[in-house]
């Protein structure tokens, strides 16, 4: 198959991608968006399979049936609640199948004697680098999530010290691999620690910032796809490689954002692991929560004309989703309006909640996002906060020695009165007091999130 | 294909703008599918581990060629496939 052929069938492909990619606009078009793109990348691969130098075909079918029957098994098997870890080992194989195609590609020109030029030794350090990276660092996430391993961020002495000698040798020993691409040294130590530097960084970060250090892992397996299409001089690798990229950082931005942190100070600070001492307590001015039941809080719904439920992580980890949507049936049923407050980093990434509660059958229409919902507490009777903590902090408004001063929170406070269900007393994951359980107006409710939202749905429909 | 440097710059920024451009209008609702969609994008890689895994002679970067296939259709595969389970669940309306 001729060459120019072969360059439009890559063009058509990176257009379907990107007309996939907008289709993601709105729930309407997302499942044809994503059809498209998968018909781009079947178009790339059919190509790629024409091209002239591709010529033993046994060992791309034997790859490509073993991977697709993985990633297909995988798919259909895993929990909604699970999302974040597939997403982690699904960066993870695209990052490492990256630096195994720019390691092949490196040891063919050492075979062949030929050295490559131009920008391909650099592409070529980048793809393994990059890739190595996002490999060891997405296997990591993945055991922090799925608590293979602890989430608590491991630090240790001189941490930071050992991360960046490392980090500057990997630079050293990459220049070394751009000007001397034949030689076999350098590439082993720019493979090894680009794996090990995966590992080092992901350990210290806290299993709470998963959600951007996931994002950031996202763009890294595009950016890795980008340096492999350098190497192979390819230019569907480098577009769908950057749109990858270019994803992966605006909702990194977006987490970082959500939580008013940067970038550096989430990989970096491992939160929660230090300046605990130096935190302020949260002001609850010697005051003590109030603990209610069901009924009273029936009782509140009865005189109610609206609620906004405050769903978080508590919620989907007590799989309390489709009694949450049953008590919105119900309060609907009985004339109250019921819309859902999703903060954006609420579950463990980015999106994350609307997933788990569109699985229990919330109509997206009732989903809305925080700088939306939070014009309208204030004129809303009833805040129900369930298994959220610190996105609903009032003390990141005011207190400036609280650690999560400055992040966006939901306004809960201003509602008529705030139900908050919830296990203890135990503070969340910032190690922060609440002052919203102690305020007059709001109702504690203490148990395990689906046995008490049930049980308020058996209140509800007896005394409304 | 890609001989000139300068033009494989011009592409890679331009792609850079075009996905800025489309990702920031996606919704926070549909976050999750928008990266594991992308994800499944980024499994493009398997391009090149075809290139890598198909030539004539058969050696060590075949067989690395052969794990990168892997890899990448899981990652393809399973990007996709998640991708429509989760959408899927976006079109529901209730009765």
């Amino acid at each position: 198959m001729n060459d120019q052929f072969i360059q439009f069938a890559y063009l058509a492909a990176a257009v379907l991608l990107i007309r996939g990619l907008s289709g993601l606009g709105s729930p309407k078009t997302a499942p044809r968006g994503n059809l498209t793109a998968a018909a781009g990348m079947l178009i790339a691969i059919v190509a790629t399979l024409l091209m002239k130098g591709v010529v033993s075909y046994t060992v791309i079918i034997a790859g490509i049936i073993v991977g697709s029957t993985i990633g297909a098994v995988l798919a259909l098997r895993i929990q909604m609640t699970a999302m974040p870890q597939m997403v982690a080992v699904l960066n993870g194989f695209g990052g490492g199948a990256s630096a195994l195609v720019a390691s092949a590609e490196l040891l063919n020109y050492m075979r062949e004697g030929s050295e490559p030029t131009g920008i391909v030794p650099t592409a070529i350090v980048l793809g393994i680098l990059i890739g190595g990276i996002t490999f060891t660092g997405s296997l990591i996430a993945f055991a922090k999530l799925q608590e293979l391993m602890k989430g608590a961020p491991l630090v240790y002495a001189g941490q930071r010290f050992v991360n960046a000698a490392l980090g500057v040798g990997l630079l050293g020993a990459g220049v070394m691999m751009v000007m001397t691409p034949l030689e076999l040294n350098p590439f082993y130590v720019v493979l090894g620690l680009s794996l090990l530097l995966g590992v080092l960084l992901v350990i210290p970060i806290g299993g709470a910032d998963m959600p951007v250090v996931i994002s950031l892992l996202n763009s890294y397996s595009g950016l890795a796809a980008c340096a492999t299409g350098f190497v192979l001089g390819n230019s569907g690798l480098v577009i769908s490689g950057s749109l990858v990229g270019a994803s992966g950082i605006i909702l990194t931005k977006i987490m970082c954002d959500a939580m008013n942190r940067s970038l550096t100070n989430v990989l970096f600070g491992a939160f929660g692991a230090v300046d605990k001492t130096t935190a302020s307590a949260g002001s609850t001015d010697g005051r003590t929560a109030k603990g209610y039941t069901p009924e009273d809080a029936a009782v509140i719904f009865s005189n109610s004309r609206s609620c906004i439920v405050v769903p978080g992580y508590g919620m989907a980890v007590a799989q309390a989703q489709h009694a949450v949507r049953e008590l919105a049936d119900t309060l609907e049923e009985k004339g109250i309006r019921v819309k859902f407050a999703i903060h954006p980093v609420a579950g463990r990434m980015p999106g994350h909640m609307n997933v788990l509660l569109a699985e229990a059958d919330v109509p997206y229409e009732k989903l809305v996002p925080m700088d939306e919902i939070n014009r309208e507490f204030s004129e809303t009777d009833v805040a129900l906060v369930i298994g959220a903590n610190d996105v609903v902090n009032p003390d990141a408004r005011t207190d400036k020695g609280s650690p999560i001063y400055g992040m966006p929170i939901l306004d809960v406070d201003r509602a008529q009165h705030v139900f908050v269900i919830k296990r203890s007393m135990n503070p969340g994951f910032a190690g922060v007091q609440n002052p919203l359980f102690f305020n007059d107006n709001t109702m504690m409710i203490f148990g395990d999130a689906k046995g008490t939202v049930l049980a308020l749905v058996e209140s509800v429909r007896e005394l409304v | 294909m890609l001989d000139d440097p300068a033009i494989a710059l011009t592409i890679l920024v331009l792609a850079l703008f075009v996905g800025f451009e489309v990702i920031a209008k996606v919704p926070p609702l549909l976050h999750t599918p928008l990266m594991s969609g992308s994800n499944a994008i980024s499994g493009i890689t398997i391009v090149g581990a075809l290139l890598a895994a198909g030539r004539e002679e058969q050696t060590l970067s075949t067989a690395l060629g052969f794990i990168a296939i892997v890899f990448a259709s899981i990652n393809v595969v399973g990007g996709f496939l998640v991708t429509d389970r989760m959408l899927a669940m976006f079109k529901k309306k209730k009765p």
